[in-house]
């Protein structure tokens, strides 16, 4: 590791004019998780780190006039699972966060960082995805908002120009018609990353079918994504056994996962097809608990 | 901007102030600036728990935390918990309950067990392993480890 210069930045502005000057030599920070286990390994080599816990304001969490959730990128996931208007709005949210690594982590790790660190096997993504979240940035060019289903480009890539800060996720807190179901399939330890995580919207309409859904996966491509062949496969049908199984089964042949310590490829794209299935079944059936 | 980063913090409920380079984690600065070693180093990748330590009240792994940016905010070690020499009630409980072996863990298990216990005084078993989850311990000293932390919190021994 080179010796680099740390700049607690004290608003969005002097961050985004700090990235502007040092260009690549630059790197944001924001809980640090990640950061600084890239930092130890040499993954990243800055040479300015501009660091966002000292923005003001950058971790608040709030309901804005068009009843959206606001989450401020700078929030942690332990104070995003523990957050009042979270558990009431999203529930399923503060599931999927409470259920990250360890309280420590959470504690520490914040949804800005996660979410742009664009690291495939993180949590939160899917069920972002299922809740159609759209991520509000910052830059030289001022500010724009770039929906979380074209926000991921490849492993560890985002839609962030350069010079780019992610400052919240925002999110429409659903109606309460309509359902969810997440899995996090570990089949090592419960800290650990997951071998597929499958998050499952279901919006029902009245006469029985699926007005419309999202089945959304991380952990098993290159980018967190949606199972779009296996949504189509549902939506406007009154779903049985036999749509989902086949449901199931377009979304596995939909990723495109690699061998590691949680599964060799095929391995993960079979189980894609088995948590796929139960999550819609969980969703359809709420009172149904499945694993 | 200079490679160097002046942190103050108030470590123990005592300000200190450190020069360091802007690359140290908090854990190092701990054990190297500070003299505080009861703070242990282990995986020094946040998987194992033994450099847990209190930033702004609530527990984090130091080793992933730059002391940088522990500027302006307060610590609290190991050598933090009790008062005037005494040991806390769960750091009591772990020498009661057997569950110090070598001991190289026994830090970061006080000081999450610690932070558990603050949210939630009375826990079951299953929370004590959610709130330890990991916490690695090499001895494999697990049982006892969570009846210690039952036992601080006024629950019926459940050593075997
Ligand atoms: S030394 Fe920090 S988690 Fe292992
Ligand atoms: S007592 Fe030896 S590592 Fe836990």
């Amino acid at each position: 590791m080179r010796p680099f210069s740390y700049v607690p930045a004290a608003s969005l502005e002097e961050a985004v004019g700090v990235l502007a000057r040092h260009g690549d030599e630059a790197h944001l920070l924001a809980g640090g998780t990640s950061f600084v286990l890239l930092l130890q390994q040499g993954l990243v080599d800055p040479g300015v780190v501009v660091g966002l816990s000292s923005v003001p304001g950058l971790n608040t969490i709030e309901r804005d006039g068009a009843g959206q959730l606001r989450i401020g990128a700078m929030a942690t996931l332990g104070r995003i699972e523990g957050d009042p208007l979270v558990r009431d709005a999203l529930p399923c949210l503060s599931e999927v966060v409470g259920r990250v690594a360890t309280v420590r982590i959470r504690n520490q790790a914040t949804i800005g960082g996660n979410l742009a660190h664009a690291d495939p096997a993180q949590d939160p993504p899917p069920i972002l995805l299922a809740l159609d979240a759209v991520v509000e940035a910052i830059g030289p060019s001022g500010r724009r908002t770039i929906p979380l289903d074209s926000f991921f480009v490849d492993v560890f890539e985002t839609a962030l120009a350069p010079g780019e800060i992610l400052t919240a996720v925002r999110v429409a807190a659903p109606s309460p018609a309509i359902r969810f179901a997440t899995v996090k399939f570990l089949p090592r330890t419960v800290d650990d990353f997951a071998t597929v995580t499958v998050a499952v919207r279901i919006d029902p309409s009245p006469d029985g079918r699926v007005a419309d859904l999202r089945i959304a996966l991380g952990a098993v491509a290159p980018v967190p994504l949606r199972a779009v062949a296996a949504e189509n496969a549902i939506r406007g049908h009154v779903p049985d056994e036999a749509l989902l199984a086949g449901a199931a089964e377009l979304a596995r042949d939909a990723v495109d996962p690699f061998d590691d310590v949680r599964g060799s490829a095929d391995y993960k794209r079979e189980m894609t097809r088995v948590w796929t299935l139960r999550a819609l079944r969980r969703a359809l059936a709420p009172s149904e608990r499945v694993a | 901007m200079s490679e160097t980063a002046r942190v103050s913090l108030t470590l123990n409920g005592e300000p200190r102030t450190v020069e360091i380079g802007a690359g140290r984690t908090l854990l190092d600065t701990l054990r190297w600036e500070l003299d505080l070693t009861g703070t242990k180093e282990c995986c020094a990748a946040g998987e194992c728990g033994a450099c847990t330590v209190y930033l702004d009240g609530e527990a984090v792994n130091s080793c992933l935390v730059l002391a940088a940016e522990a500027d302006g905010r307060e610590v609290t070690t190991i050598e933090g918990l009790g008062s005037g020499g005494r040991l806390s009630r769960l750091q009591e409980a772990f020498l009661e309950t057997g569950a110090i072996q070598c001991g190289f863990c026994i830090p970061g298990m006080v000081v999450a067990a610690d932070a558990l216990l603050r949210e939630t005084p009375r826990p079951t078993l299953d929370e004590v392993l959610q709130g330890l989850s990991g916490n690695l311990c090499r001895c494999g000293g697990y049982t006892r480890i969570c009846a210690a932390v039952l036992r601080a919190a006024g629950a019926a021994d459940v050593t075997g």
